[in-house]
């Protein structure tokens, strides 16, 4: 499934990239990207950075997953 | 294949599965001195044993992960949790567990040696000795580097009884914990150094958390460790063994984030990921509250939810998920082999 | 999250209301698929709202003669596939890649970037490169082709299955399934070629189209969105999917393509023979061509009988419609790539829906 997380570069060399995303590191290429630098975010799909995301976007994404690990504050109890 | 200061092997040669010098250089400087108890030690053809009681739970199972190493454990680590949890999710208290190595030739003995370390410190930790054991080596070629079987044997808990026929209508769903921590380690660690993060197996022995549960709450009607298959095919099996249904919510699944993600990057699901320290159980509705309790107030089960709940079946029995934005899907039973896809 | 999805469902129902008839939305993306199946956002919608899949799993709409073309080389001693995992196990006419897979030569990828490493790990073979996928893919494949030009691989090949989205929308809306009434219009494939792109299907065919992203409430908030289009006679393109969604599009992706591939007619299962739209090598690059180096050949070929992947593609019928479903076919033996395909809506709706 082509579920692309938005990636924040973390090493870049021409066009080879290490990208992060909620503390996993990938190899991405960036050719297609060549206006990209260290620190931006990326979409990156089938090993290739396909777009720039917007630091706020990537943000609401990235809550979006640490949300999920709500559970550990949440009571989930079957009474009260 | 050999050091150039001694003639000692740094490699498995066929001949250490021989029965001769070399098999038993190796019993007694690698095998014995790291399982130290007298019913080993005898090397008798068989262990023989004194159980308390006659009711007793025994299983077996192999070990054949790839990679041998992972982050959060090893191949030998998992022989001991898997088969310990085996016995503690039947009710049982797990006592002690044979040991079957088949080992290619080739294998390098320091990491061998590491292997039978983590086996050694997994049955200390889980409180299981290792009575008896066999080794054989087969050609290059013949086996993944090793190959391990455990059989277990455990004394059942008084007063448990637990099997699908017990489970009803209004019962509830545990889980001790994340899911998918396993089986997303494996497969990020499998791809190589394409994907390097922080994700961690919870390879662990379950048996003293679940021997507390089985001696202080009544109403525990069904456990199972969801291992191959994940969560998804262990809800499945309750659905097909009890013949009812199940209702699971999304939003009470715990799942760590970095496992989601990484999930998501591979086109995995979750759901269909292995676990391996970790239990499902059916529970009657008056004990949840309580189990989960139990569960919170131990390392292995503070991240314990009730997922949901068993339903009457309406035309097949099914898992149903309500999902978190108020839709509903049916739980598949998982295909046997999750392929990373890509589009 | 879901006061947004409320306030969707409740324009959505405002919508539904004012409409006053059935409305058929079609989107035409695997991944999108897939998330509609997963969150179950069918059974939060009103009833006169029906989704309907389109042609938008790539390996679904990949025909026969392809497919079997694909098992030609694997079956050759001197070649090593290379594919993207989902067309491991979709059926030829003899077997798949699968059932090869025990010969030793057929390796799934993540990237176009490990097929050609196959090809510089072994020289002695020729390493063919399943190509499958929308615009969305094939930038990554042109890269490779050009990196294997750059260092004169000679082993490495690519059998290009690569197809475009708008050419099928347009055969879909000039005949084979004209009621659709908007289109829900994928994500990572605007990514490449830009929203605008859509433009000519709202101003030709006067169809909202609306492009959006992958979550849940991006494809509900979609979806309320034509709904409210329609109950106010419009039709117009929007994006849902500004954080990476451009109106042009990645000109680099866009331009990597056009160096490398050429258009040309093809077979699309379900759809038949489209013109201009699918992506075949071009010189300099044609000498990594798999078809013209091996002699394969694309083209129809013959499905298997009782087989109704292709009307299920075009939204014509649904899975439980095709007597094969669920009986004959299922995952652990499929008939057809959508049952087999991760984004197969016969897969979606055996993993996810009911079966009767």
């Amino acid at each position: 499934m082509c579920l692309a997380i938005p990636a924040r570069i973390v090493e870049l060399d021409e066009d080879r990239a290490v990208v992060d995303a909620m503390g996993n590191r990938w190899k991405a290429k960036t050719t297609l990207l060549p206006v990209v630098k260290l620190g931006d975010i990326v979409l990156v799909h089938a090993g290739f950075a396909i777009s720039l995301v917007d630091e706020e976007e990537a943000k609401k994404t990235w809550e979006l997953f640490a949300e999920i690990a709500d559970f550990e504050n949440t009571q989930n109890k079957v009474s009260g | 294949m050999t050091h150039p200061m001694t003639s000692e092997p740094q490699r498995i040669l066929l001949a250490h599965g021989g029965g001769g010098q070399l098999m038993s250089r190796l019993i007694h400087e690698r095998i014995l001195p790291r399982f130290r108890n007298d019913t080993l030690s005898e090397l008798a053809d068989a262990a023989c044993l004194t159980l308390p009681g006659r009711e007793i739970c025994f299983t077996t199972d192999s070990y054949v992960v790839k990679p041998l190493f992972f982050r959060g454990g090893d191949i030998g680590k998992l022989a001991v949790c898997g088969t310990v949890n085996d016995l503690a999710v039947s009710g049982a208290k797990p006592l002690v567990l044979s040991l079957g190595l088949i080992i290619e030739e080739g294998f390098e003995l320091a990491v061998l040696d590491r292997i039978l370390q983590s086996i050694s410190d997994a049955a200390v930790s889980n409180g299981v000795s290792i009575v008896t054991g066999d080794t054989k080596t087969v050609e290059r070629g013949s086996a993944d580097g090793i190959f391990i079987n455990t059989a277990g044997i455990g004394a059942r808990l008084p007063n448990v009884e637990l099997g699908l026929s017990k489970v009803q209508a209004g019962d509830m769903i545990l889980v001790s914990g994340t899911i998918g921590d396993h089986g997303m380690t494996i497969v990020s660690q499998r791809e190589g150094i394409r994907f390097e993060s922080q994700l961690q197996s919870d390879c662990a022995g379950l048996a003293e958390l679940t021997c507390r549960l089985f001696e202080n709450v009544p109403g525990i009607r069904f456990m199972r460790d969801p291992t191959r298959g994940g969560l998804a095919a262990t809800l499945n099996e309750i659905v097909e063994g009890s013949r009812l249904s199940v209702e699971v919510r999304e939003a009470e699944i715990p799942v760590r984030p970095e496992v989601q993600a990484a999930a998501d990057m591979l086109g995995f699901d979750v759901l269909n990921a292995a676990n391996e320290g970790k239990f499902v159980a059916v529970v009657s509705a008056a004990a949840a509250d309580e189990c989960l309790g139990v569960c919170r107030s131990h390392p292995l089960g503070a991240n314990a939810r009730i997922l949901g709940e068993i339903v009457p079946t309406r035309d097949l029995p099914l898992v149903e998920m309500r999902t978190k934005i108020g839709g509903r899907r049916i739980v598949q039973m998982p295909y046997g082999r999750e392929l990373p896809r890509i589009c | 999250m879901l006061d947004r999805i409320d306030r969707a469902r409740q324009t959505i129902q405002d919508a539904c209301e004012s409409v006053g008839r059935r409305i058929t939305v079609m989107e035409v993306c695997g991944t999108h698929t897939v998330s509609i199946f997963r969150s179950g956002i069918r059974s939060i919608l009103p009833e006169p709202v029906k989704l309907l899949s389109g042609p938008g799993c790539p390996v679904c709409v990949t025909d026969q003669g392809y497919i079997d073309a694909v098992m030609q080389l694997a079956d050759r001693d001197d070649c090593l596939i290379a594919t993207y995992g989902d067309m491991i196990r979709v059926p030829g006419s003899d077997g798949s890649l699968e059932t090869r897979a025990v010969r030793g030569n057929v390796r799934v990828v993540l990237s176009s970037e490990d097929a050609l490493q196959l090809a510089r790990e072994n020289p002695d073979k020729s390493v063919v490169f399943i190509a499958v996928g929308f615009e969305t893919t094939a930038p990554a494949t042109a890269v490779v082709v050009k990196e294997a030009a750059a260092e004169g691989i000679e082993n490495f090949f690519v059998l290009s299955g690569h197809k475009l989205v708008l050419p099928a929308m347009r055969a879909l809306l000039g005949g084979m399934n004209d009621r659709v009434d908007a289109f829900l219009c994928p994500g990572h494939v605007s990514v490449i070629i830009g929203s605008g792109a859509f433009a000519e299907i709202v101003e030709n065919y006067k169809r909202p189209c609306v492009v959006a992203g992958f979550e849940s409430v991006q494809i509900v908030e979609a979806l309320a969105e034509i709904c409210r289009q329609l109950a106010e006679g419009k039709a117009e393109l929007k994006s849902l999917y500004g954080a990476v969604v451009t109106e042009r599009g990645n000109l680099a992706a866009q331009r990597i393509i056009e160096e490398c591939f050429d258009s040309a007619d093809g077979y699309w299962r379900g759809l038949g023979r489209i013109a201009q739209s699918t992506l075949a090598l071009r010189d300099p690059y044609r000498r990594f061509d798999a078809f013209q180096r091996f002699g394969v050949e694309d083209g129809p070929g013959r499905e298997n009988p009782g087989c109704r992947c292709g009307e299920v593609l075009c939204g014509l019928i649904e899975p439980i419609e095709c007597p094969l479903f669920a009986s004959r076919c299922t995952p652990q033996a499929p008939i057809g790539p959508c049952m087999v395909s991760s984004e197969g809506t016969c897969s979606a709706w055996f993993k996810y829906g009911r079966r009767k």
